[in-house]
């Protein structure tokens, strides 16, 4: 299976990275060698198989409502790049035209 | 006192602090000597915590003054660095988490410390556990010590080298389709990984969820169940882990082999597998015969389909979980950037490396509007599949023997460049990952100089019947003779 250029860019995009032009042709290839690799998915009968998301004997597991304690917010915000008033910055999400 | 205290094992520590033939002071100080003296060479280690350790041990001794002894008094452990540790960065081997603080233990730390453990660092690993070489962490490479031009195995090739070379008594490593228990074989340790659900991920930096277990590497196994003892068990912080008992996994039983039914599956000793890795198995399983087991065939069918199962499955999974990675909340970021979009995708550009980008790249793929069904949904119904051979075969046998890895450890380099020959590295392990199921590798000797593993598996939550069998395999197998490590003549 060959994947395109523009596959490339559709996943990046989907995925949020950013990549330089090496990486996305270095990508394309490896990908489609990737993807080959696999077909051996696409012999089996599957038709009336079930999918298998997780192994445990667990369903809806629930706690009771009851607050706990949390990390003090000091501590929390600790690690984020920059905190103004006790919250996180963050660079403009919507354009300040629209 | 003895010089080799660095060369014990978890058991022979605990019973030489116990006769006060030396205290955890001198332990601990013997093991960053020895990390002090050797890692430059091997890089087992992305951070050494030499003065918490210290007084950690400090600590120990006190209360063993008193007659307070904790399961793991004293003892130095080393942590595979994909577990938070309050106060101890935690960078997971990438770029993306330097200088990381993490504000709170993960659940199997905690329990580390109310054990009393000591713990003398964090080790190097492949970025965010994706690798089998040890050869994508950001930070450094690791070398195996009984070979510097070799990889370690990975992703915990770290914790696998630091107790290979004798820089801890014993690591936590975690392993989501081998990542404990390949580099074990490649190092020549013990690798065990529990059941999924038997140990709490709260705190182990997310790869595969549906995968995801954290494992121990030692020098027998002995200590992988005194360690599991210590970190099994329910919390209700990971609602994945399961409300099932916890046994002493170090009881002993005098029952031997006889009744022992070993299942062996032709599957597992076909394409791909190191003839002379094949032949040190079957002398493995050899040795558990004579000692008085059955050896059955078995079929698991669907092996050959666990590699592309798992590397649809777990990169799909992958690419959500590394979604958090954004620059808002933690790690890099670029506050200056013109926009919030601009950021993320600048962000994750530069912290994130080939290996990561393109499990990444993969799962977003698989998951992606066209392909969903064709790659993703098949694959879980791969999984099924899988997770049915096993579930047939124990209805046969009690435990299952293969080979760990297909082949010993390879030269560093040698697979870079090739990301499906790294891939085909964890033939052997993915399939039992997949399920779900239990399973250790124990070293059973040496092709070319280098260690071999062979894997046990287990059906779900039979750590108790997994580790009774690797012990008495491990003595039944006796001593081994070992070839010259490199790492002796540094």
């Amino acid at each position: 299976m060959t994947i395109d250029r523009d596959e490339v860019d559709h996943v990046a995009a989907l995925a949020r990275l950013k990549l330089s032009d090496d990486e996305r042709e270095t990508l394309r290839v490896e990908l489609g060698q990737i993807v080959t690799a696999f077909e051996a998915l696409a012999d089996v009968d599957t038709d009336d198989i079930l999918p298998t998301a997780q192994v445990i004997p667990l369903v809806n597991v629930e706690r009771d409502d009851v607050a706990i304690k949390s990390l003090p917010r000091d501590e929390v915000l600790r690690n984020a790049p920059r905190v103004e008033d006790g919250q996180i910055y963050v660079p403009p999400v919507l354009d300040e035209t629209s | 006192m003895g010089r080799d205290l660095h060369c014990l094992t978890l058991h022979a520590a605990a019973d030489g602090l116990a006769r006060g033939d030396f205290t955890s002071v001198e332990l601990t100080t013997a093991l960053l000597d020895r990390i002090s003296s050797i890692d430059a060479n091997i890089g087992a280690f992305l951070t050494v915590t030499a003065d918490a350790a210290l007084s950690q041990a400090a600590a120990a001794d006190a209360r063993r003054a008193t007659g307070e002894v904790n399961r793991l008094d004293g003892l130095p452990i080393a942590i595979k660095d994909v577990l938070s540790t309050a106060g101890v960065e935690t960078t997971c081997g990438s770029r993306m988490l330097q200088g990381f603080i993490p504000p709170y233990d993960a659940t199997v730390i905690r329990h580390l410390r109310t054990a009393g453990a000591v713990m003398l660092g964090k080790t190097n690993m492949d970025e965010f556990a994706m690798g089998s070489s040890n050869e994508y962490s950001a930070y450094k490479v690791v070398r195996n010590p009984w070979d510097l031009g070799r990889v370690p195995g990975g992703s915990s090739g770290g914790s696998a080298a630091a107790v290979a070379a004798d820089e801890c008594l014993a690591a936590l490593g975690s392993d989501t389709g081998g990542s404990v228990r390949q580099p074990a074989a490649l190092c020549g340790c013990v690798g065990l990984k529990p059941t999924y659900g038997r140990v709490s991920r709260y705190g182990l930096i997310a790869f595969a969820s549906s995968l995801d277990q954290v494992g121990t590497l030692t020098k027998d196994v002995s200590d992988a169940a005194m360690l599991l003892g210590a970190i099994a068990g329910h919390d209700s912080r990971d609602s994945t882990s399961v409300d099932t008992p916890v046994f002493n996994y170090l009881a002993d039983s005098d029952d031997g082999l006889h009744d022992l039914k070993i299942g062996v599956a032709p599957q597992y000793f076909g394409k791909g597998l190191a003839p002379s890795v094949g032949s040190k198995v079957r002398e493995a399983i050899g040795t558990l015969v004579d000692a008085g087991a059955t050896e059955r065939e078995i079929s698991l069918t669907h092996t050959e389909l666990a590699l592309p199962a798992y590397y649809v499955i777990a990169p799909s999974e992958a690419s959500a979980n590394l979604a958090r990675y954004n620059g808002v909340k933690y790690g890099l970021s670029d506050v200056n950037a013109s926009d919030v979009d601009e950021m993320m995708a600048g962000v994750r550009a530069e912290g994130f490396g080939s290996e990561v980008k393109r499990r990444i790249m993969l799962g977003a793929f698989a998951l992606s509007s066209g392909y969903y069904d064709a790659f993703y949904l098949r694959a879980q119904k791969v999984r099924t599949l899988i997770k049915d051979d096993f579930d047939a075969a124990f209805e046969q046998v009690d435990v299952i023997a293969t080979p760990t890895a297909p082949t010993p450890a390879f030269e560093l380099g040698s697979k870079l460049g090739d990301p499906v020959a790294m891939y085909q590295s964890d033939i052997m392990t993915l399939p039992a990952s997949l399920a779900g199921l239990p399973c250790i590798s124990v070293p059973c000797g040496f092709v070319e100089g280098l260690p071999v593993g062979f894997q046990l598996i287990a059906p779900a939550f039979e750590e108790e019947r997994l580790l009774r069998i690797a012990r008495l395999f491990e003595r039944f197998r006796g001593d081994m003779e070992a070839p010259a490590r490199e790492v002796d003549s540094l």
